[in-house]
């Protein structure tokens, strides 16, 4: 049987280093098979986060050949063979241990976000959406909290500003904001306290969202529009000067 | 001994759908609550479920009510299932489903705005509220997004060893981070267990690294009763092929959405196995199948949709008989029957599942599907209105508890149990912890002895390698106690189980408490024992074939065991077992079964 050659950090906080190991290879596997194969004989203490293997939990994301991806969903057959693969936990994160990273900063970001604040209920006891309406924010319902767009995220990998919420957490605003049922305002946030402005739409995010989300197109640019024109819009300025409107009113 | 030490009014085990509901619900009735989770928030097996939650809302067909979903729910069960619980469920199921809009929750729709819902199998009319093929992901985050605002604490990455008694009633929970691996201590009135699944007893199944019965083999050791282990789902579409993801789960809307089963000779096989109790609700035709697929409301509904131990056993039979695909399968079709786009909204999931991990194309192709195991029906004994276990303060409630889906659970009910039950959990836990007067009391002796049996993986003395024995485990229990059981395997399964148990107590874990997940598995084997003891203990003394449990040494029904439910108990440092009169149903509630 063809055997590939891994190299798998192995460490935590203080050291750390390449490990090499050799995995032999079968049809169809995937990079967490490998992991596991492993775990399961020489190295039982190998740290690694795992839940579905389906690519619907988001939790084994890890950076292979540099690349930010989820172990789970990496065939083999889509890697280089004549090299070893090199497997390293997400770089933007605090390390835990091996393969395993502090994510827990994205939970307290998470909290900074108000819930939805739905309109009543119509007289027949339903709420009416059309599914046009709702499709659009389906697809950032999609996402699975892998984290690796807020890994990937230059604003944060490589200029470490944590004020700014990143892409997974705009593309949640995203669903509040555009849910036909949200009675909040949630614009002025958006600019002062999650600083969307800080994007400058590299499109990093979109490129290793593993559930292929418009994460800029769909969700951060609409947004970015809607800052402006409720903020920065000298038409929109001089009507509320004349109407006594506040830019953050929900219209 | 100096632990962290964390108190509460209500302890949750467990952060799938079942445990943020009962932690939102019992928040809101002003106590104090911990959640526990396993994994990080969010990530639990729930986000698994697929295809969507049962609710008689009556949106897509107006003909449906709850009566009509507790008569699915008791004969989809095979008459096993707890009526009162069934009775409560398909009642409160139309609510639930609602609140969860209110939080957030985007569900498709019908073309007049409303929430749309899917044909199903098992189910009479289309009942299954959805979002595409993701329905579990949608619960999970409507859930965690509305709960973390609930004032709960959430303690993630955090495993239970032990559940802390006071005398015979709950008094907390012992747990590892997963993290540091050092212990903590959670003090609480009232504890509920929310921990899912046995899926990792098989070698092929759904279930995650998290299924290892924890909440089934923590109340069997502080004394509560478990019910009806002896029936296991074996969801009928798996992957099968490659290797690596044998076993992942094709969702039963492939076929709601008009999939349909082939053998390797194309036939369609699901018509030569129509039972007789579901025959007169059944197409024994092709035309008539296609007829439903048009939606003609005259039409009966294809065999592909009978519940999912029928259509399980049928691969598996058309696979001995020499028809079976090329590895050891089914073929399940649904481009033959749908436009690629219907296919990818529908079903954007599968799609990308067999593109990415199959190379396969859906909407072109045939997908090769087999039994993997997916559910257990079975679970800690529970009082149909509260939840409550035969432990006073001990709450169960989601895939953990037993009762509600009786032999067989029908596709989409398992969402709908979750929060149906999941915030009676929380209800009942709640009032109970506050009409608790006296404080509660953990002995030290106690805690020295759950310590003990934490860190023995570490002393010297095994040499047994943890994963080993896992993988072992669950050979032996595919092999003997699996979708298709007989007296002498099932034996051979007890004795193989007691030796594994003497293995699995010389288990050696290589370096430190730091993220370890060799000990992290050890500790899980303790309960994966436990449970495949329970399935098949009580599936070696239901001499009969019912549901989830079928016996080739007694392939029939029979009257004399559907009167009788499983009890599975310790007694004694042993798990002993007996048949218990199942409850009787009431006169107007038999009615509805017709």
């Amino acid at each position: 049987m063809k055997e590939v050659t891994f190299r798998v950090f192995r460490g935590d906080k203080e050291k750390g280093e390449l490990k090499e190991y050799k995995v032999p290879l079968s049809e169809g596997m995937v990079v967490l098979d490998a992991i596991h194969e492993i775990q399961a004989t020489e190295a039982n203490d190998l740290a690694v986060r795992w839940n579905c293997k389906a690519g619907k939990c988001g939790s084994c994301g890890a950076e292979i050949n540099g690349k930010p991806r989820l172990m789970c969903m990496t065939r083999m057959d889509v890697l280089p063979m004549d090299k070893p693969v090199t497997v390293e936990p997400m770089k933007r994160f605090p390390l835990v241990k091996d393969l395993v990273t502090d994510v827990s900063w994205n939970f307290e970001v998470n909290k900074r976000i108000r819930p939805l604040k739905p309109q009543p209920r119509q007289a027949d006891g339903t709420h009416r959406m059309m599914q046009m309406d709702v499709e659009r924010i389906q697809e950032f319902h999609k996402c699975i909290e892998c984290f690796l767009c807020q890994n990937v995220c230059h604003v944060m990998r490589d200029h470490k500003i944590t004020d700014f919420i990143g892409p997974r957490f705009l593309i949640r605003c995203a669903t509040l904001v555009m849910h036909p049922l949200d009675t909040e305002n949630r614009l002025r946030e958006l600019k002062d306290d999650f600083r969307i402005g800080y994007c400058n739409i590299t499109k990093c995010c979109t490129e290793v969202c593993p559930e292929e989300i418009g994460i800029t197109d769909n969700a951060i640019i609409p947004l970015k529009e809607r800052v402006a024109g409720a903020f920065y819009d000298p038409l929109a300025w001089l009507w509320r000067l004349l109407t006594g409107k506040k830019a953050d009113q929900r219209t | 001994m100096s632990h962290e030490i964390h108190e509460h009014d209500v302890l949750v085990i467990g952060a799938g759908g079942a445990g943020l509901r009962a932690a939102i619900e019992a928040s809101a009735l002003g106590v104090s609550v911990g959640l526990v989770s396993k994994s990080l928030l969010g990530k639990a097996h729930t986000v698994m479920a697929e295809g969507g939650m049962a609710a008689s809302l009556g949106n897509t067909d107006d003909r449906d009510d709850w009566k009509m979903h507790f008569r699915d729910t008791i004969r989809g069960g095979k008459m096993m299932g707890n009526w009162k619980m069934v009775e409560i469920f398909a009642k409160e199921a139309p609510d639930r489903v609602n609140e969860l809009e209110e939080w957030g929750a985007l569900f498709d729709r019908t073309e007049d705005g409303r929430i749309a819902q899917r044909n199903f199998g098992g189910h009479r009319y289309p009942r299954l509220a959805h979002v595409g093929d993701r329905t579990g992901l949608e619960m999970i985050r409507t859930l965690q997004n509305h709960g973390i605002h609930q004032g709960v604490d959430i303690y993630m990455e955090c495993t239970i060893v032990e559940l802390l008694m006071d005398g015979d009633r709950i008094a907390g929970a012992f747990g590892y981070w997963r993290e540091s691996g050092k212990f903590v201590i959670f003090k609480a009135k009232a504890v509920i267990l929310a921990t899912g699944g046995v899926g990792k007893c098989y070698r092929f199944t759904s279930n995650s690294w998290e299924c290892t019965g924890d909440g089934q083999a923590l109340a069997y050791r502080a004394g509560a009763s478990l019910v009806g282990m002896e029936f296991v789902q074996f969801h009928p579409t798996g992957m099968i092929w490659p290797p690596s993801v044998r076993g992942v789960l094709v969702t039963e809307g492939v076929r709601g959405d008009g999939g349909i089963l082939k053998n390797n000779l194309g036939e369609r096989f699901m018509f030569n196995y129509i039972p007789e109790m579901f025959a007169a609700e059944t197409a024994d035709t092709v035309e008539e199948a296609s007829r439903w697929l048009e939606k003609d409301p005259n039409a009966r509904r294809p065999p592909e949709l009978l519940t999912r131990d029928v259509v399980a056993r049928s691969i598996r039979a058309e696979r001995l008989a020499g028809r079976g695909s090329p590895h050891g399968g089914a073929f399940l079709d649904i481009a033959s029957q749908r436009s690629p786009e219907y296919i990818k909204r529908k079903l954007p999931s599968m799609y990308h599942q067999f593109k990415h991990l199959g190379n396969l194309d859906i909407t072109k192709e045939p997908m090769e599907v087999g039994p993997t195991c997916h559910y257990i029906m079975g679970g800690v004994l529970v009082d149909p209105e509260t939840a409550g276990s035969d432990v006073p303060g001990l709450y169960s409630a989601g895939e953990a508890a037993g009762g509600l889906h009786g032999a067989n659970r029908l596709g989409g009910n398992s969402l709908t149990d979750l929060i149906v039950f999941g915030r009676r959990a929380g209800q009942y836990a709640a009032e109970y912890a506050k009409s608790l007067k006296s404080s509660i009391k953990i002995s030290d002796a106690q805690l020295k002895q759950v310590e003990k049996v934490a860190i023995a993986p570490f002393e010297d003395s095994g040499k047994e390698n943890p994963y080993q024995v896992f993988q072992d485990l669950q050979s032996c229990m595919e092999l003997n106690s699996g979708i298709v059981r007989v007296k002498s395997e099932l034996e051979t399964c007890l004795v193989e189980l007691e030796k594994l148990k003497e293995r699995a107590a010389k288990v050696k874990v290589e370096g430190n408490r730091h993220f370890n997940s060799g000990w992290h598995y050890a500790l899980d084997l303790r309960n994966l024992l436990t449970v495949s003891e329970a399935i098949s203990l009580s599936a070696l003394h239901r001499e009969e074939s019912r549901g989830g449990h079928t016996r080739e040494d007694f392939p029939d029904s029979t009257e004399k065991f559907e009167k009788v439910i499983t009890i599975v108990k310790e007694k004694g440092g042993k798990m002993t077992w007996k048949h218990e009169p199942k409850s009787e149903m009431p006169e107007e509630l038999k009615e509805l079964l017709a």
